[in-house]
């Protein structure tokens, strides 16, 4: 059946027929090859010009120029169609109307030219220009490019052209336009046309029905449900049926005619199933098996009246494969749609939308393997479809499948659109036995499929909603290195929605003796226009992430299985229940048990803070600082930090005793002992620095976790959450912990307007890092802040106490000569670094709360771990 | 960073004569600066019975990060080190081996106006350095410096004296006696043996560095029993010094931001080992087990061959050899392993047929690629064992779903066989980055479930000799896939 059966075929015909009309009107459509055909000198040009942008033709002439610096070296034609097809390929792929300006006249050039857009699911439509030869040679005459051509090539073209005219359709060009004459040509006038499924100007809202199979009751249930009143709703929402209105089912005429009557009195769209294709092709009387429930149909319909069944016929006859529906965001079709083929108009398109991707072969119940296509699926539009029963509807990469098998007895499910909020209604019976048991879950389900390569590969832009940094790119170096880091260390990423950002630190102070001072975060803040700020402890540790869930089942519901091999972690009803993971992604510890009882000391802390069900929630993802830092630095407090203590402890008595030796003999050793005896101090101080952040554990024994925000639960992002009120969700958590895991997080709130308040933040600070503790972070408390620009403002600025610096900068850093040199440090790239990877981690904890696919939050988590390898001062 | 010079004399042949033969006199304390700081030389004791030099490099440190910002960042002692903390202020590596050459070079080469015989004389000499760091630890500073002709005493420093648990440090408080050698000798020894015990990626090599190497060895180390160690570590770090600076950046980046060491995470590279047993021993099997690879993709009648985590090209570069193998696809998640392999397989230089059969790539069986689908077969040589096991079940289906070449190999290492590695200390793995191994028993289990699932057959084949006990070295696993027509056969039978 072809696609655009509506109209095409009367205006071919009216086309041939018509004699000279003094104005002609050619219907192009939107989206199309349009091939021009005529003699050298028939005006094709001229033609192109006249009616299509200049962007939209591409001429012979033209690409041969480009290739061989004449437009007339009929050598180099070769290589100009290889140019000409590749740029209308381009352009085709790009969704783009291309109008190829060649002779076209021989069968062969045009069967190539049919073949690309059949390639690219776009209609082939000829326009002819039947220019008589002496027209054609005048014109050629009067070029000086062509002068030359001999009059036989003109006629040659003539020849073949008409030789060709009565088989264009033949050819599969799906319209024909034929001007005859020169008075023809100059009166033609294009009329663009929308294509069928292209109805993105509606924008509904929708409620999407899946499959029906005759249960005309509870269609009819459903749609009360749903709040329509005979078939309309007070709201004027606009029902959109995915096909298989019949067969197997009790009463398929009952949903014809419910279903008809709405489309026809605007009420409903509906696309067509398999189903009513075959029933469709029974009806024009041809031979099709009554297999598969068809014969329930034509048994229920033979009490119909034959209007009813014309009407039926005309009905299933004028339905279009697939709509392309509110602004290009919906597309609907029976058996789901790859993006390519969203809004084109092709037979294998058509198959597709109404059979889906066969792989040929048959399962062991003898129906057709289907390719799942949905995993695959990146498009950004939602694709809701039916044709294949489930149990229950289930988001997968931006698509769903509505058929809940309510003729097997299962339910009839509606999609609310834009709400996507599902709503259904149970079977009344068991109408039709299945050939297989439902499947146990969705194509690819929630235990999902491993994400695609080509979702975080190479280089990347990745979109935001958030207004300064609403695009992100990613340099490919930067997502190379990533990907070995997530490939080789980092844990499931069904289990990783959530990577924190890197934090800029204060502007440099120049307080004698200090890099770092609050002040100048206040300072920061105040500019910025921030009154209200949080200072929070910086507790010395490893920054990790908590995924927490209530139970080893709503993990596996909301997060997948976490990678455990799929029978055994379903069997068991064990698994994971949840994640504890460092900022590269990696599990904190190797052993999985130790993890689950870190988990388990945190998720009875929740549940006796009563947080589930006030949260409304089955799992919460907490950022939190984890201690002591040898837990998890213990490599490389050993390879470099206690390394340079031991060196530093081991050479300087040797050294200073040889610099007292030389001076009780007299030699003038200059400043050369005091300079020592300060480094000897210094070294000594930076030993004690690192030291605080170091205790011995056992176990679990001396761990400490301090979490300090809530980051998402089920279907909320609470990143925007005020700090104020993140910390008293926080310490309530704390409260409850009866392990002695949970830490509490010191804060100060302060006001940056306030001297006063100032200073106390100052004093605070000061007070907290001379007792060796590692600093603080300001953070503003209404958390997510946007400048008057409307540019994000830093979400925190990290205030390093002076010792805690020596471990960053080194033993020696606070010699004037070293503070000098190193105020000269540049912040500004620290700070657009913090600034986009803060972006990404909202954006994933977005894209995690709407249910978007596993590969739109990973794409985000991917771009904070590339940024991380991007050059910037680590000391910052 | 410190480190004194000693001997002793009578009053016919005075200690101070040290002075003389150092250029550096006894009674003043000079300086000079070098390229990293500034060296001083003095002495705490000088006296007909004992002298005492002392030679303190007082580094910079900011200089040192500082420096590390130029072009290529080759001007700094490791790239990676240099934007950190590090110990270069105080431990004795080549930055005191330098200006020990610079300082003392009259000595070095044995010349000395004042005294021109006492440079050949040999003298009671005792060295110490406090802090020098040391690969290989105290064992490797006696076995390098005892052969010389030093009596040598070695301790190991303690990392962190407030945590025993966390054990030695890799510095070693050096003290080197002797009567039997000059003091160039003694330099020269130095001079060589510093940068060598350090082996941390110190400084730019020049290619000048050999002949600096052959004139500071001459006379010893020709006949030193390590030479080949000694020779390795001071030159042959050369590329990796280079280039592997450029290639490892971003991880070290991705490594710092979790608080990891860079050799954590950067690990699919093998460093070349020292000891040459280890390699001999080890080459044998990685041979065999290729052959084992190319006879089973030669059985199952394979042209168009994916080899999965290439790692260094090895296979690769064996595959090349066959010509019935016309299109070999080589593709590892390590860009550094990428780049070791294309320049083993010396891509750039190949000729253009031969270039057209092989195709080198960055992908992750962690996630499907495209690019994969359509082959003959593809081989996972030593693989999976690097995967943490909950992550298998995605290379799993990026293989066998995804990919769906008609064969598959994989080899893994047979666990059972570890207790025949009389090397390997029991309960230990062959790698450090094995995060798992199994017994014949796993892995047949867990590939029979994979062949099941995917619609594959499987059959296993031992690599290397297979003990009647404990099985062979290298468990190998050959999966082809089911056709339809095996399907409906099976369909039928059942």
């Amino acid at each position: 059946m072809s696609e655009t059966t509506n109209g095409t075929a009367e205006n071919t015909a009216e086309d041939s027929t018509m004699d000279t009309p003094k104005r002609r009107t050619l219907p192009v459509t939107d989206l199309s090859l349009v091939v021009l055909i005529g003699a050298s000198g028939s005006g094709k040009s001229t033609f192109a010009r006249r009616h299509f942008k200049p962007t939209e033709i591409i001429s012979s002439d033209f690409c041969r120029g480009l290739v061989s610096d004449d437009e007339n070296d009929q050598s180099a034609t070769r290589d100009a169609f290889d140019v000409l097809h590749y740029i209308a390929g381009k352009r085709l792929a790009a969704g783009r109307r291309t109008v190829v300006d060649a002779t076209s006249v021989q069968q062969e050039s045009r069967r190539q030219l049919i073949e690309l857009a059949r390639k690219h699911d776009v209609l082939p439509i000829a326009i002819v220009l039947d220019v008589p030869e002496q027209v054609c040679a005048e014109r050629n005459a009067s070029r000086t490019d062509r002068a030359d051509m001999p009059r036989r090539v003109i006629q040659r073209h003539i020849r073949e052209l008409r030789r060709g005219l009565r088989s264009l359709e033949r050819e599969g060009f799906r319209k024909v336009h034929i001007l005859r004459g020169v008075e023809d040509v100059e009166n033609a006038t294009i009329v663009t046309e929308k294509r069928f499924n292209d109805l993105t100007h509606l924008t509904g809202p929708f409620d999407i029905i899946g499959d029906i199979h005759g249960c005309a009751s509870e269609l009819e249930s459903l749609l009360g449900k749903l709040g329509y009143v005979d078939g309309a709703h007070p709201e004027g929402r606009t029902a959109v049926f995915v096909g298989d209105l019949v067969d197997r089912g009790p009463d398929s005429p009952g949903v014809l005619r419910r279903v008809m009557s709405m489309v026809g009195s605007g009420n409903a769209l509906c696309v067509p199933g398999n189903h009513e294709n075959k029933y469709g092709r029974y009806l024009k009387g041809r031979n099709v098996q009554h297999t598969h429930g068809l014969a329930e149909t034509i048994e229920q319909m033979e009490g119909e009246s034959d209007e009813f069944k014309r009407q039926v016929r005309e009905f299933i006859d004028g339905l279009v494969s697939h709509y392309v529906l509110d602004g290009g965001r919906l597309v609907v079709c029976h058996a789901g749609l790859p993006e390519k083929y969203h809004g084109r108009t092709s037979g294998r398109v058509r198959s597709h939308a109404l059979y889906g991707d066969t792989t040929g072969e048959t399962d062991e119940f003898g129906l057709p393997v289907r390719y799942p296509w949905a995993e695959d699926y990146r498009g950004r539009a939602a694709v809701v479809y039916g044709h294949t029963p489930v149990p229950q509807a289930t988001w997968l990469n931006n698509t769903i499948c509505l058929d809940t098998g309510a003729v097997f007895g299962g339910k009839l499910t509606a999609l609310r659109w834009p709400e996507r909020e599902l709503v259904d209604v149970p079977a009344e019976k068991v109408w039709y036995e299945p050939a297989k048991p439902l499947a146990t879950e969705a194509p690819g389900g929630h235990e999902g499929r491993p994400l695609d390569l080509a979702d975080v590969h190479g280089r990347r832009i990745v979109e935001t909603r958030y207004q300064s940094q609403a695009r992100v790119s990613i340099r490919e170096e930067n997502a190379a290195a990533a990907l070995e880091v997530m490939s080789r260390f980092a844990i499931d990423p069904r289990l990783l929605p959530y990577l924190p950002p890197t934090m800029a630190p204060t502007a440099t102070s120049h307080i004698e003796g200090y890099l770092e001072h609050p002040a100048e975060a206040f300072k920061q803040y105040k500019e910025d226009g921030v009154a209200r700020v949080v200072c929070e402890e910086k507790h010395m540790g490893s920054r990790a992430v908590a995924l927490v869930c209530q139970d080893a089942g709503a993990a596996r519901e909301r997060f997948g299985d976490g990678g455990t091999s799929r029978s055994s972690a379903a069997e068991s009803g064990g698994g994971p229940t949840g994640a504890l993971y460092t900022r590269t992604g990696r599990p904190f510890f190797d052993d999985e048990a130790r993890t689950e009882v870190v988990l388990g000391r945190v998720r009875e802390a929740v549940t006796a803070a009563g947080l589930w069900a006030e949260l409304d929630t089955d799992w919460i993802l907490l950022d939190a600082e984890l201690m002591p830092w040898s837990l998890k630095a213990s490599g490389l407090l050993r390879s470099q930090y206690a390394a340079v203590g031991a060196a530093s402890g081991a050479v300087f008595p040797g050294a200073l005793a040889a610099l007292e030796g030389a001076a009780a003999r007299g030699v003038d050793v200059g400043g050369l002992l005091g300079q020592q005896r300060e480094r000897a101090a210094d070294a000594a101080a930076f030993t004690d620095a690192y030291r605080r952040y170091c205790w011995s554990t056992d176990g679990l024994d001396g761990v400490r976790l301090a979490p300090f925000q809530i980051l998402a639960v089920q279907g909320r992002s609470l990143a925007a959450l005020p700090h104020d009120e993140q910390l008293a969700l926080i310490d309530r958590i704390v409260e409850h912990d009866g392990s002695g895991l949970l830490q509490t997080t010191r804060r100060l709130f302060v006001d940056t307007g306030d001297e006063g308040s100032v200073r106390a933040g100052v004093d605070w600070w000061l007070e907290m890092t001379g007792r060796g503790g590692e600093g603080m972070v300001v953070k503003p408390v209404e958390a997510v802040v946007r400048d008057e620009a409307g540019r994000l403002v830093q979400p925190g600025i990290k205030c390093r106490g002076r010792e805690y610096l020596r471990i960053i900068y080194g033993p020696e850093y606070t010699r004037p000569e070293n503070l000098t040199r190193l105020r000269g440090r540049f912040l500004n790239h620290k700070r657009s670094l913090a600034l986009r990877e803060y972006a990404l981690g909202l954006e994933a904890l977005d894209r995690l709360a709407e249910g978007e696919p596993l590969w739109r939050v990973h794409e985000a988590v991917f771009g904070v771990l590339a940024l991380e390898s991007e050059p910037v001062d680590p000391r910052l | 960073m410190f480190l004194t010079i000693s001997t002793t004399g009578t009053p016919e042949r005075p200690a101070t004569d040290l002075g003389f033969l150092l250029h550096k006199h006894p009674d003043k304390a000079q300086a000079f600066s070098t390229s990293y700081g500034t060296a001083h030389v003095l002495y705490p004791e000088a006296t007909a019975e004992r002298c005492t030099a002392a030679l303190l490099l007082e580094v910079d440190a900011v200089a040192l990060v500082r420096r590390g910002k130029g072009k290529g960042r080759g001007g700094a002692p490791d790239a990676a080190l240099a934007q950190y903390v590090n110990d270069r202020p105080y431990a004795a590596s080549s930055l005191l081996a330098v200006a020990l050459s610079g300082v003392f070079s009259s000595a070095m080469s044995g010349r000395c106006n004042a005294r021109p015989d006492a440079p050949a004389q040999t003298r009671p000499l005792r060295i110490e350095i406090p802090a020098l760091p040391a690969r290989g630890g105290p064992d490797l500073v006696v076995k390098l410096f005892q052969p010389l002709g030093w009596t040598v005493t070695a301790e190991a420093v303690p990392l962190d004296t407030e945590f025993p648990e966390w054990g030695d440090s890799r510095y070693v408080r050096l003290v080197l006696e002797s009567e039997s050698l000059t003091l160039a000798e003694a330099l020269r020894h130095l001079y060589v043996l510093l940068p060598v015990l350090d082996d941390a990626k110190h400084y730019w090599v020049a290619p000048d560095e050999v002949d600096k190497l052959l004139r500071a060895g001459e006379g010893w180390l020709p006949d030193h029993p390590e030479q080949k160690l000694i020779t390795s570590r001071y030159l042959s770090r050369r590329w990796s010094l280079t280039r592997q600076a450029m290639e490892r950046l971003e991880l070290v980046r991705l490594a710092e931001t979790d608080d990891s060491e860079v050799e954590a995470i950067d690990n699919a590279v093998e460093e070349p080992e020292d000891t040459p047993e280890a390699e001999e021993k080890a080459t044998p099997l990685a041979v065999q087990r290729r052959d084992a690879i190319i006879a089973a993709l030669r059985d199952a009648g394979a042209a168009r061959v994916l080899d999965l985590g290439c790692g260094q090209g090895q296979l690769v570069q064996a595959l090349l050899k066959d010509v019935r193998f016309t299109e070999i696809v080589g593709t590892d998640v390590s860009m550094r392993a990428l780049t070791v392999a294309s320049r083993r397989l010396k891509l750039d230089r190949m000729g253009e047929r031969q270039a057209s059969r092989v195709q080198l790539f960055q992908s992750s069986l962690a996630y499907t690629d495209n690019r994969l689908k359509g082959y003959d077969a593809a081989v996972l040589s030593e693989v999976i064992e690097h995967l943490d096991l909950p992550r298998l079940p995605a290379l799993e289906y990026a293989v066998f779903g995804s990919a769906r070449p008609r064969t598959v190999l994989v080899t893994t290492p047979n666990v059972e066989y570890n207790v025949r590695w009389e090397t390997l200390p029991a309960g230990h793995s062959r790698h450090s980055d094995h995060r798992f191994e199994w017994t014949r028993e796993e892995f047949r289990t867990w590939a029979a479930t994979v062949a099941e699932r995917h619609g594959y057959d499987v059959e296993f084949v031992p690599v290397g000799p297979d003990d009647p006990e404990v099985g062979p070295p290298t468990q190998m696993a050959v999966f082809s896939v089911r056709t339809t027509n095996e399907n409906e056969k099976e369909a039928k039978a059942a």
